[in-house]
This record gives structure tokens, sequence and C-alpha cells, in this order.
């Protein structure tokens, strides 16, 4: 016994982990059954059904939504990553206040956003009652709505890689550009946002890896009108209970998500970041 | 000033719901301060249901999972074991529902075997699966800082490597294990997704019952409920934070 | 008797290179010895495979003639004080002491803990942390913990490499009395020739994994085996193939007869208070020093001068001499 301090974690992790993922990767190859159950044939069909135009379009949004997701994560975020990086002493603070309602229910913060759009929300009601419109703007149950749940929920992800980033940075970079006659906006664009570049990548991929395998959002801000591959993928295993199917689409997110997941964490910008 | 307006989003949207779960008003017009939505609440049967199970699966969940993943780090640290830290950060990258659909088709599969069908054993199972490596974490980065002489030193006594572990290295990384403890716990309370593919009729949890609330959409006792359980989670993560800092 | 510690024919090898090299040492009970060589040398992994904390890829260790290769630190009659001490930060420095105790199930704790805190003089603070303690006091913690399970070998890490001079020197004749006044074998590991030489009974030179030469300090010094220990022990000057030390080494202005010699030009004469060293260039380009009576202070820079020695103080040895 080599190591017997592991062995709890690698049968916990056996059982309930890589056992679970290698059925789903079986059951992506096989078939419906009657009664909704998994039989055979084996199958590409599952696979040849997700390139099939409605279910495309289900991935395509995901990927648009969560690709927006992160551009304005990445936008909005990075002058406050500049920001915090400069406040010196005061960047813990600022950090803490950054994270802090990401420590808070997750189901809850989406929550707060159906309370702020729907039609009888904070948002519709303020505005009525100041006379700007006459009846309720569709805020809620949309794309829209999905985007802004998801930045909300995902900035600290993109502020805190960023962050550290461009903590890291030398200040002498920035002196020698000031020396060299670049004004600040010259020096933000061509030296701090280049040398930063690792960090601001590392962010932007995880933002948009948990946006793109994303379920809660899209189910509670989208209604049943924006349909990610994560709301596919519930309704495959329980509603239309068709498990190789939703089987597939699980495979297709994971090895998406995996991929570059692994591709950061071997890349340049991986292990600097480690 | 930039930096104000993101803070304002980040935490507005939380301070408003907060506040309006004071609104004595059941629609969104302020009408005055008022508790009735914290008092019915309390008296909502599902609530304090779903509470009471919320609360047994994460003593349950995080208490095996902590004693799992402090093992994990710990042998990890002593001698690195590739396919396990792989798996565990697999664990974290996989989306919620994947991990959710998998297990249901495991549990499926598995009760053809054993004659069970879900409920709360499930769930913590399910818990207790993507806790570890949470634990791992935490106290795998307390061990980073751990000085290897200590145990080399416990043995040259006398010890042998259970009892250099538990003698020697085990009350240096409590503070971060109660901290870990205390991270798996709000990661099982707060969970949706997995919780509600493995869960069952007959165990709802907190979450459950709040979101199908949401889902209903118009009675600020979600409100209530939300402030609370975010004032709870604020607590718990503070404590969490100052235990590894010690 | 056997001896309390014998290594036969040691090797240990680790991944692409071989640290120890054939070590084979014999020490007898009660002495103070001594492994000294430069980082790298393969000290300190002997010293790990001695405790147990290290496999010997060959070759083995006899603790009072019993083979003990196949066991573990905690198997063995063997205590070892750290390089940082190693102390528990959690226990206070008498719970430190009473640790291995403990664990052995010795009787009397209490007593033979404070006694072992008297011997070093801490009995006052036995109840600070580490953490409170300074790097002597943490040190004599250690040597009290290790010390108060009465092994039949104490080994010491560069236990006074982390001490100011000025401490380390007072720690030095610490150490020195408690090893005769609890008659326990010690074997210290330093890179220090000073210490290794003003401490031990017998010492051991290593370089790369292997020992060039064992014995009393005075036979080590005197009459090195190789140029290594005689250039690492002291300082030496080479005259081609001979090596004659600074103390053995003279300076005058006309060329002496009858004894070997060199011309050499002065480069600078340094006063050290309690002598002169003359460091010199001779005409090969090389340098050498002399070491003179405070009242030889005459000798100025760039003087023409004869440096000479007697034939019985030079070193010679086999092979080359080091760079």
């Amino acid at each position: 016994m080599r190591n017997p301090a592991l062995l709890p974690a690698r049968i916990w992790m056996g059982m309930f982990f890589a056992a679970p993922l290698a059925i789903i990767c079986c059951y992506g190859f096989l078939t419906r059954g009657d009664y909704g159950g998994v039989e055979r044939p084996w199958t590409f069909e599952n696979f040849a059904r997700l390139i099939d135009p409605l279910y495309a379009a289900v991935v395509w949004r995901s990927i648009w939504i969560a690709g927006a997701a992160t551009a304005f994560c990445v936008i909005l975020g990075f002058p406050l990553a500049l920001f915090i990086a400069r406040a010196g002493k005061h960047a813990g603070l600022y950090l803490q206040l950054v994270l802090l309602p990401f420590w808070t229910s997750f189901l809850i913060r989406t929550y707060a956003w159906i309370f702020l759009l729907r039609d009888t929300g904070l948002v519709n009601s303020a505005l009525e009652s100041l006379g700007v419109i006459r009846s309720p703007l569709p805020l809620l149950y949309n794309d829209g709505a999905v985007l802004i749940g998801l930045v909300y929920n995902f900035l600290p992800f993109f502020v805190l890689p960023a962050y550290a980033t461009i903590e890291r940075l030398d200040p002498a970079l920035l002196e020698a550009a000031a020396d060299l006659g670049a004004r600040p906006l010259s020096t933000l664009f061509r030296v701090t946002i280049p040398v930063s570049a690792p960090g601001i990548v590392a962010g932007a991929v995880l933002v948009f890896v948990p946006c793109f395998g994303a379920y809660l959002t899209p189910d509670l801000l989208g209604g049943g009108k924006s349909v990610m591959i994560g709301n596919l993928i519930q309704n495959q295993f329980t509603t239309a209970r068709d498990w190789p199917f939703g089987s597939a689409a699980s495979m297709l997110l994971m090895f998406a998500s995996a991929l570059l997941l692994a591709w950061l964490m071997r890349s340049r910008i991986g292990r600097e970041l480690m | 000033m930039y930096a104000a307006l993101v803070l304002v989003f980040l935490h507005g949207p939380l301070l408003v719901l907060i506040a309006f779960s004071f609104n004595a008003n059941r629609f969104t017009l302020w009408q005055g301060f008022s508790l009735r939505w914290y008092g019915a609440a309390m008296r909502d049967a599902q609530l304090s249901e779903g509470l009471l199970n919320s609360v047994i699966i994460a003593l349950i969940a995080s208490a095996v999972s902590t004693v799992i993943g402090t093992l994990a780090a710990y042998g990890i640290w002593k001698r690195p074991a590739p396919l396990l830290s792989g798996a565990m950060y697999l664990s974290l990258a996989t989306p919620e529902i994947v991990t959710g659909v998998s297990l249901l088709a495991f549990y499926q599969f598995a009760f053809r075997l054993i004659h069970l069908h879900l409920g709360m054993t499930s769930v913590i199972i399910a818990h207790v699966a993507f806790s570890i490596a949470y634990v791992a974490i935490v106290v795998s980065a307390r061990l980073r800082n751990y000085d290897r002489s200590l145990e080399e030193a416990a043995m040259d006594l006398g010890a042998t490597e259970w009892r250099a572990f538990f003698r020697v290295t085990l009350p240096s990384l409590a503070p971060a294990i109660a901290a870990a403890g205390l991270l798996a716990m709000v990661v099982s309370f707060d969970d949706y997704v997995i919780t509600s593919l493995v869960a069952g009729v007959d165990s709802q949890t907190l979450p459950m019952v709040i979101y199908a609330m949401a889902r209903r959409g118009i009675s600020p006792v979600v409100n209530a409920v939300s402030a609370v359980v975010v004032v709870a989670f604020g607590i718990v993560i503070l404590i969490s934070q100052r235990l590894q800092q010690r | 008797m056997p001896a309390v510690l014998e290594l036969r024919d040691l090797v240990k090898d680790f991944t692409g290179q071989r640290a120890v090299d054939h070590v084979s040492l014999s020490l007898e009970t009660g002495g103070f010895y001594s492994l000294l060589g430069p980082s790298g040398c393969g000290k300190t992994t002997t010293l790990r495979m001695i405790g147990g904390f290290e496999t010997p890829t060959s070759g083995e260790v006899l603790l009072d003639g019993a083979n003990v290769n196949a066991l573990k630190p905690y198997e063995r009659d063997v205590s070892t004080v750290f390089q940082n001490y190693a102390l528990f930060p959690h226990l206070t420095a008498f719970e430190n002491v009473c640790f291995g105790l403990r664990e052995k199930g010795v009787g009397d704790r209490e007593n033979r803990a404070m006694r072992a805190l008297d011997m070093v003089e801490l009995a006052s603070k036995r109840d600070r942390r580490p953490a409170q303690l300074s790097g002597g006091e943490k040190q004599r913690v250690a040597l009290a913990r290790s010390l108060v399970l009465e092994p039949k070998l104490l080994l010491l890490d560069e236990p006074l490499a982390a001490l100011d001079p000025k401490l380390r020197k007072q720690m030095r004749a610490e150490l020195k009395a408690m090893q005769r006044k609890t008659g326990i074998t010690f074997l210290f590991v330093t890179h220090d020739q000073e210490e290794a030489l003003s401490l031990s009974d017998k010492l051991a030179v290593m370089n790369t994994g292997r020992i060039e030469q064992f014995g009393a300090p005075e036979d080590v010094y005197l009459r090195p085996r190789t140029a290594f220990v005689a250039g690492f022990l002291g300082a030496i000057n080479w005259f081609g193939k001979a090596g004659v030390r600074p103390e053995s080494t003279r300076v005058c202005r006309e060329e002496p007869s009858g004894v070997p010699c060199r011309r050499a030009a002065v480069e600078s004469s340094l006063f050290l208070g309690s002598c002169v060293h003359i460091n010199a260039v001779l005409e090969d380009g090389g340098r050498a020093t002399a070491e003179m009576a405070r009242e030889q202070n005459h000798f100025r820079e760039g003087e023409a001068v004869w440096l000479y020695w007697e034939h019985c103080d030079e070193l010679r040895f086999d092979e080359h001499r080091p760079q």
C-alpha cells in the first residue's frame, strides 16, 4: 500500500466522479429506449443530431452568449483590476469588496436579477413611477437578461487573475515608457495591456468556460426562451427522457470545457500563474 | 470613480433584495418597514423542511469530505499523485449540470443492482464527491508552507508515520482543516443544480424550495429567506478566511 | 566491543548522480566525530542514511554491530538535531523535550525532561513556545529533546550554521562540554573546518561523495593525504608540486641558502594584530601568503623578495593540485 492516505479519495472519486462520467460517455453512443431507458444499438446518431439546425442553434447560442459575457467581463473588469492594482495598501480591501458577493448563494444572486428585471420588478416599477414608461419593459426572460446575470456572477473570475498579473507588473517598465515619451494612455495600450495579456487571457478563459456550461442562469433568467447547452442537457435528462442524446451533449460540453482549461494550464500562461 | 460604479453593480442587486425583504408591501412599491415576510418564512413548512434537510446534508457531507480531502491533500504533499490531482481539478472544472446528470445516470444504473432510490443518501454522496476538491485545495495551500523536517524530527524521536501525522502535522493544519470544512458546508448548502437532479421526491433542500418560490415569482418571502442566507453565508465565509490566515 | 557506528561501503544514488560513493567509517563509543566537507560533498546525505531518512542504494549501516538498513527512524537508537532545529511549533519547550519520551513510553517523563532542560540551562523557559525563543535557545531545546532519549549516537546536521559568529563560538564550547558530560557519541556535520578541527576527536573529510581522510585533527592538518584535504583544512601555498602552509613560509630580502626558495614580488602586507600576512606574486604568476611575526611588518608593496621554507614542511601529493 504505497500511500494509504489517498485511498478514501481515490475510491470516492473513482466511484462517484469518474465512473458516472464514464457511464455518460457510454450512453452518448447508445439509443433511447421506448420508455425512456437506454439500450443498444451503439450509434453515432446522437452526435449527428447535435449538428442538426435545431440543436446547433443551442450550441451556437451558448457560444455567443458565453463569448459576449466574457467580452463584457473583460471590458468592465480590466479597468477595475487596474484600479485595484494601483490602490496600493487598500488593494486587499477592494479585492474583498469585489469578492464579497461571490461568497453568497449563487441561486440568490441570480434571483436578485429576477427581482430587479421582471415586469413587476424594481426597475420597471421605478421607471413607471417616474413616468418614463407606461407599461413594463420585457427586461427578463431573454438573452439579454441571461447575459447580465452571467456577467454579474462571473466578473470576479476575471478580475482576480487580471489583478494578479497587473500587480506583478514591474513599475520600472511604466517609468521607462514615460521616459521614452509615452503618455499615460499610450503606455496603457502599448505596455500595460500587452504585458498583462497572460492574465487577461486566463481571466477570459476562466469566465468563458463556466458561462458556456451555464444552466441555472439561463434557466432562471431566460425562461424557456434562452436555451443553452446546460438547459438542453437538463431537459433531455428530465422532461424529454432522451438520456443518450443528453449524454452526447454532456460529452460535448465536458470536452470543450476540459480542453480549454487544459490548454490554459499547460500554456505559458498557466505556468506563469502557477 | 469607475470602481465605485462597478462595486455598486456588484453589490446593488443583493442589497436591494435584502432591503425589500423589509417592505411591508407585497409588491415592489415601498410601503413601509415590516418584518411580516420573515414571520411568514418561519411559518412556512416547506422552508423549514428544506432548511432542516440542507443542514443535515451539509453537516454530514462536509464532515466526510473534510476527512477525505484532508487525507488526500496530505498524501499528495508527501508523494505526488498526478491522477488523483487531475481528477480533483477536473471535478472543479466540470460544469455542474454534467456532474449532476452523470450521477443521476450512475444512481439509476447502480440501483438496478442495489435496491435503493434517490433520497438524502444520494444527495450526500454527490455533495461529498464535489466538495473533496475544495477541501483539498484549502489544506494543500497550508501544506505548501509547512516544514517537512518537523515530521522527520517526530519520526527521529520515535513516532511512526501516522503518530507523526497526528501529533505534529494535524495540530498545525487544524485551522486550515476547519476553514476547509466551513467552505465545504457552504458549497454543499448552496448547491442547486446537482441536488435537484439526484434528490428524489422526499428530500427537498433549501435551495430547491427557494428555486420553486423564485420560479413562481411573487412573494417577498423569498427576499426574506435570501437575506438570512446571505448574512449566514457571509459570516461563515468570513470565519473560514480568518482561519486560513492563522 | 563493536564500534558504535560502522558504515560499510555505503552508496547513495539519486537520479543522475551519485551523492555518496562507497563510504566506509567506524566510530568508537564516547567520541566527538565530524564529517567535514564543502556543500554537495554528500555529508548530509550520509547523515540522513544513518538517521534512517534515506535508504542506501548499497552498503550497510551498522549500529553496535547490527545492520539497521531496514529500520525506520523511529526504530533506531539514533537521534538527530536538525539544521533548522525542527521544533514543534504548537508545543512548549518542555513538551518538545517530552515528545520522544512519550513516544517511547518512558516513565518519569517530567523529571527526565526537566533534567535535560536544566542541562542546557533553559529550565526557566520551559513553557515558552519555539516562536518565543532565540536561535541559540531553540538549538539548545533541540539538543535537550534528543539527548533526553539517551541515544547511542547523536547526529548533528550543521546545527550552528544559522547562528551569528559570536554565538557560534559559545555554542561550540557548550556542545563539546555536553558531549564530554553525557558520554554519548556525537557525529557532527559541518563545512566549517575551524569547527571540525576544534571540536573533534577524529574527523572525516569528504569530497564528492568520498571520504578522503579520517583521522585526528593534528593528523589531518599536518599530514593531509590529498591535495583537497590540505587545501580545505587551511590555506596552502603551491610552489610547483610542493605545498607549504603560510605559517611555514618565510620572507627575506637576500637569497637564503640551504632551504628551498622562490623569487617573488610583494603584492600587499596586512597587519593583523597578532601576526602579519604578506601576499606575494611568484615569477610564474602564482600567489603565495607568508605568515610572519608581527615585528616583521617592514616589507613594502612592490619589493622583490625571496620566499623560503623548511623542506620537511612540504606537503606533496600524487595527483595534480587543485586550481
